[in-house]
């Protein structure tokens, strides 16, 4: 079985699986990492968003054969690692304004905030209410308001 | 029957008690005095049972000016009230368990799917107890068949049913632990205090709870009377407390069905066939894609083709390339068309006679499309079967029904199966049932191998339940400025109350032809309340066609049928030359109900001047003992539903909601505004966006981008929501379990609305109807089989109001 190998959270990992099978998969089923949780497979619902090299994805759209051995993955169990604390600002401000309900769409929501706040920052700006309109995840508890709140005091608190 | 609602009176001092969940006094029971068990166990173990509640006569409704209706059946005696009386002889099996390092454990017997029943009951141990909030660890039970109708999670009620039990327990294992402190200290108990989970004594010795652990349990069972403490002196409930499982949920590590890990139990996934509940006439490839990378099993089950693997992306493929010659299911050719037609025909007959000179008519029918309930956590269960037991893990809010059906579809007794309750990635109806655990035995058993058994989102859409299509048709008679008549026959796809009332003697009941017909209706006239005074009022339920999987979202019927009239009392006020808000204020039966609409109107400036293209609505309802008022803003013009967002559908925008919601007592009022939140961004779906499309025999909507629930871009940039203060003399004791969701806003602008929006409403939702984009073909997914047609029916924006 073809080997794949790539760094998953700080730390270089191998998979023994078909190359055409989604990172997803490969996360959830073949590594145990099931923070980023499947709710379409199609990259529309978003709850599987983790990072690649920093920037958004959904790994329930990519091959595992399209990650290259030096390609870093972030799922939400390595988010708080890439600020060396016990959690990332982002997290902190979600407990603080209590955002999450079921839970099953919060930590991609999480990993968006988090994107979406840098991808602000690259472009030399802090984020916007339109920035808030265009986060495609889905929460089907609606907890919508309360992640607007939690972005914007997440992203205050990220230096 | 002289039940009165405690909620629909006025808050007055008399009578009552705080022990009582319903709140009425009038029992023979001392209101704070009940009776506990104490368990022989190793450490402190204690039981409760419910306190019986005695609601006084109603009083009478004095109202001058407008034409009295009399109560309606849910005014007297509710669902949320019939489950209570329901579980009221087994429930004294709910025990706490106080742990020697001073954590107290609880089992709910209830399942949490996002609504915070396990924040809101571990903050009732906390107060009764004295413990910090962190030291009380509650846990999900697995089905326990000796509770009956104690276990199920539904109608709004879990808090209302568990709220004195929890305290009784609670209060019961402080008196045993003073009590075991008082013999260690050598000091009178009426000497001892207890604060943070420690026992004090005045000479300030300090016992910690766990030392007293081992010391307060007992070697038999006895009876004990307890007291609780005075709801005065509360201090976690009724404050607003963070979810106690918030940093599980945030740092991924929050477990779902699927995240855990069971021996040997793969991936599974179903292949279903392409119309609703078709079936399996045979497969031509089974050898092949057995032999495909990472399968380890093919087998034909009732729903379809199981397929059995080490990943779940490789089961897609196996289940995509499976060939399978499919029978027809139970809705063959059907369309929306032919199942508005078979409303139609069954709709039940208005009787208002031929009118008066003067006296004039709405007369309306409204249609609500199928609408999804599908969680964001699609159906799933991991199954263990063996030969003479098994074991489940699922998220069901009926765990009973489900040990019990799972026991006769294996051929087990029930005792031989074990159905743990995990944690829910939402339910809003869903897990009322439970479809995958059962099918997931199911498959366990033809495989004799564990099963983690997913559904893939297509299938979510296209074989789950949904809300069930349905019309209301109305009539409404007024003259000089009253209304005389208030006529509503709603007609429904039938809903499947297949889940009972948590056992599965009345799930099979929901299911016999006979009783049938008599269960709706009952669950109809339990849950429906006209809360106005609208001279003399009938509300009708028919129900046809069996042939859709139904259930109910966010509540049965009400979403609907008080839609449709909140939108009648617009064109009534309309009409009538009335305000909307005063009309309602003027007519609505319940103080509580006219005190949350008149704090939204003042919250929310009703009437206050807005531009042209956007408009106020405001609506209010009453059911399960809580009022909620909406006051929205919607903005129609053009440069704002012509946005763009890429690959979204926008549309008119909700721009500014404001709730204010009385329950009572929130338990924690927190967790009570994020249902509310909840309840708001439902509404917005199911009334501007969110709708199935029924063609040929099954639904169009395959994932999150052809079915529109409502994203950031549809969210309300400005959301209040307040909920209300406890009257210092409410005897009402309800909280923050699944809350009626409120309503959808009436778009009706009251200023400056453009042309083709003024004086109308929509008569159907989602009022837009959006379709899969024809440009875009719809996604791949399981229950794709035969070429999707495109040509879905054009949008209906604002569509007129019927007239008279």
């Amino acid at each position: 079985m073809p080997q794949h190998t790539f760094i998953l959270n700080g730390k270089a990992v191998t998979a023994d699986v078909e190359g055409d099978v989604r990172l997803l998969w490969v996360l959830r089923d073949v590594l145990g990492v099931t923070g980023p949780k499947y709710g379409c497979g199609v990259g529309v619902c978003r709850a599987c968003t983790s990072h690649l090299n920093g920037k958004a994805f959904t790994p329930c759209a990519v091959r595992v054969d399209d990650v290259a051995p030096t390609d870093e993955v972030t799922t939400i169990e390595g988010l708080p690692d890439t600020v060396g604390a016990e959690l990332h600002p982002m997290q902190e401000a979600w407990l603080d304004l209590d955002v999450a309900q079921c839970g099953f769409c919060q930590p991609g929501q999480i990993m968006a905030a988090v994107a979406t706040v840098r991808k602000a920052r690259e472009a030399g700006r802090e984020v916007t209410e339109a920035d808030l309109d265009t986060i495609r995840n889905i929460c089907r508890c609606g907890t919508y308001h309360r992640i607007r709140q939690a972005v914007l005091e997440g992203a205050r608190r990220m230096a | 029957m002289a039940r009165r609602h405690p909620a629909r009176d006025d808050h007055d001092a008399s009578g009552g008690g705080e022990g009582s969940p319903g709140g009425a006094g009038g029992s023979g029971i001392g209101r704070r005095r009940f009776l506990g068990y104490v368990l022989a166990a190793p450490t402190l173990t204690v039981a409760a049972e419910f306190g019986v509640e005695a609601l006084a006569p109603r009083e009478a409704v004095a109202a001058s000016a407008l034409i009295p209706s009399l109560p309606g059946p849910a005014e007297l005696l509710d669902l949320n009230e019939l489950l209570t009386l329901a579980a009221l002889p087994t429930s004294n099996l709910i025990t706490i368990r106080m742990d020697t390092d001073g954590t107290a454990h609880f089992a709910l017997p209830r399942a949490e799917v996002g609504q915070g029943v396990t924040t809101s009951s571990a903050m009732i141990v906390a107060e009764e107890l004295d413990l910090p909030l962190e030291k009380v660890k509650v846990t999900l039970a697995d089905a326990r068949p000796e509770l009956l109708f104690n276990q199920l999670t539904g109608g709004s009620n879990t808090t209302y049913s568990t709220y004195t039990p929890i305290r009784v327990a609670a209060a019961l294992a402080r008196a045993r632990l003073l009590h075991a402190a008082s013999l260690v200290l050598g000091a009178a108990v009426e000497t001892l205090t207890t604060k943070a989970g420690a026992v004090l004594s005045p000479a300030g010795a300090l016992l910690g709870y766990g030392d007293l652990a081992v010391k307060a349990a007992a070697v038999a069972d006895a009876a004990v009377e307890v007291t609780l403490k005075d709801a005065g002196g509360f201090r976690v409930i009724g404050t607003a407390r963070n979810r106690v499982d918030a940093l599980e949920a945030v740092t991924g590590r929050k477990k779902f069905a699927m995240d855990l890990q069971v021996p040997d139990a793969l991936p599974t996934m179903v292949c279903r066939p392409p119309t609703i509940n078709g079936t399996v006439r045979s497969v031509a490839n089974l050898a092949e894609v057995r032999a495909m990378p990472g399968i380890t099993d093919v087998v034909t089950v009732s729903t379809g083709v199981a397929v059995r693997g080490r990943t779940f992306g490789q089961c897609v493929d196996a289940v995509r390339a499976l060939r399978v010659d499919w029978g027809p299911g139970t809705a063959e050719g059907a369309s929306d068309a032919t199942v508005l037609e078979k409303l139609r025909r069954a709709e039940l007959p208005l009787v208002v006679p031929p009118l008066p000179l003067l006296t004039k008519a709405v007369d309306a029918r409204f249609t609500f499309h199928f609408a999804s309930n599908a969680a964001l956590e699609t159906n799933c269960a991991i199954a263990d079967v063996r030969k003479d037991s098994a074991e489940i893990w699922a998220s069901v809010k009926a765990p009973i029904v489900a040990q019990e059906k799972i026991a006769l579809k294996l051929g087990l007794p029930p005792t031989a199966v074990r159905v743990h309750v995990t944690e829910g990635g939402g339910s809003f109806g869903r897990k009322l049932f439970s479809d995958a655990a059962q099918e997931a035995a199911e498959i366990s058993k033809a495989l004799g191998k564990p099963v983690k058994l997913m559904w893939h989102r297509t299938d979510d859409f296209r074989q789950g339940r949904t809300h069930p299509m349905s019309t209301s048709r109305v009539r409404a008679t007024y003259s000089l400025g009253e209304v005389l008549t208030y006529e509503q026959r709603h007609t429904s796809v039938a809903t499947d109350f297949g889940h009972g009332i948590g056992e599965v003697l009345t799930a099979e009941a929901a299911r016999l032809p006979v009783a049938d017909a008599t269960f709706s209706e009952t669950m109809f006239q339990l849950t429906q309340i006209s809360p106005y005074h609208l001279g003399v009022t009938t509300q009708l339920l028919a129900e046809t066609d069996k042939g859709f999987n139904t259930g109910s979202m966010r509540n049965i019927y009400s979403p609907n049928v008080r839609c449709a009239q909140e939108l009648v009392m617009d064109e009534l006020a309309r009409r009538m030359g009335q305000d909307r808000y005063e009309m309602r204020r003027r007519l609505l039966k319940d103080a509580r109900a006219r005190a949350v609409l008149d704090k939204v109107a003042q919250a929310g400036r009703w009437g206050r001047s807005m531009p042209a293209g956007t408009g106020q609505g405001i609506a209010v309802h009453t059911e399960y003992h809580s009022a909620v008022a909406i006051l929205a803003e919607i903005d129609c013009r053009p440069e704002t539903t012509g946005r763009k967002v890429p690959n979204a559908y926008t549309g008119p925008r909700v721009t500014k909601v404001v709730c204010a919601v009385d329950v009572g007592l929130a338990v924690n009022p927190r967790g009570l505004e994020a249902q509310m939140m909840g309840g708001i961004a439902d509404g917005i779906a199911v009334t501007l966006t969110s709708g199935l499309h029924l063609s040929d025999g099954h639904f169009l909507e395959g994932s999150w981008d052809q079915y529109f629930y409502t994203r950031q871009w549809n969210t309300p940039p400005e959301l209040e929501i307040i909920v209300m203060p406890r009257p210092a003399t409410s005897r009402a004791a309800r909280a923050s379990s699944r809350s009626p969701a409120p309503w959808p806003p009436s778009p009706a602008p009251t200023a400056g609305p453009p042309a083709r929006c003024r004086r109308s409403s929509p008569s159907t939702t989602p009022s837009r109807s959006p379709s899969p984009p024809a440009d875009r073909p719809a996604r791949p997914g399981l229950a794709h089989r035969r070429p999707r047609p495109h040509h879905l029916r054009p949008g209906a924006p604002c569509r007129s109001t019927p007239s008279s």
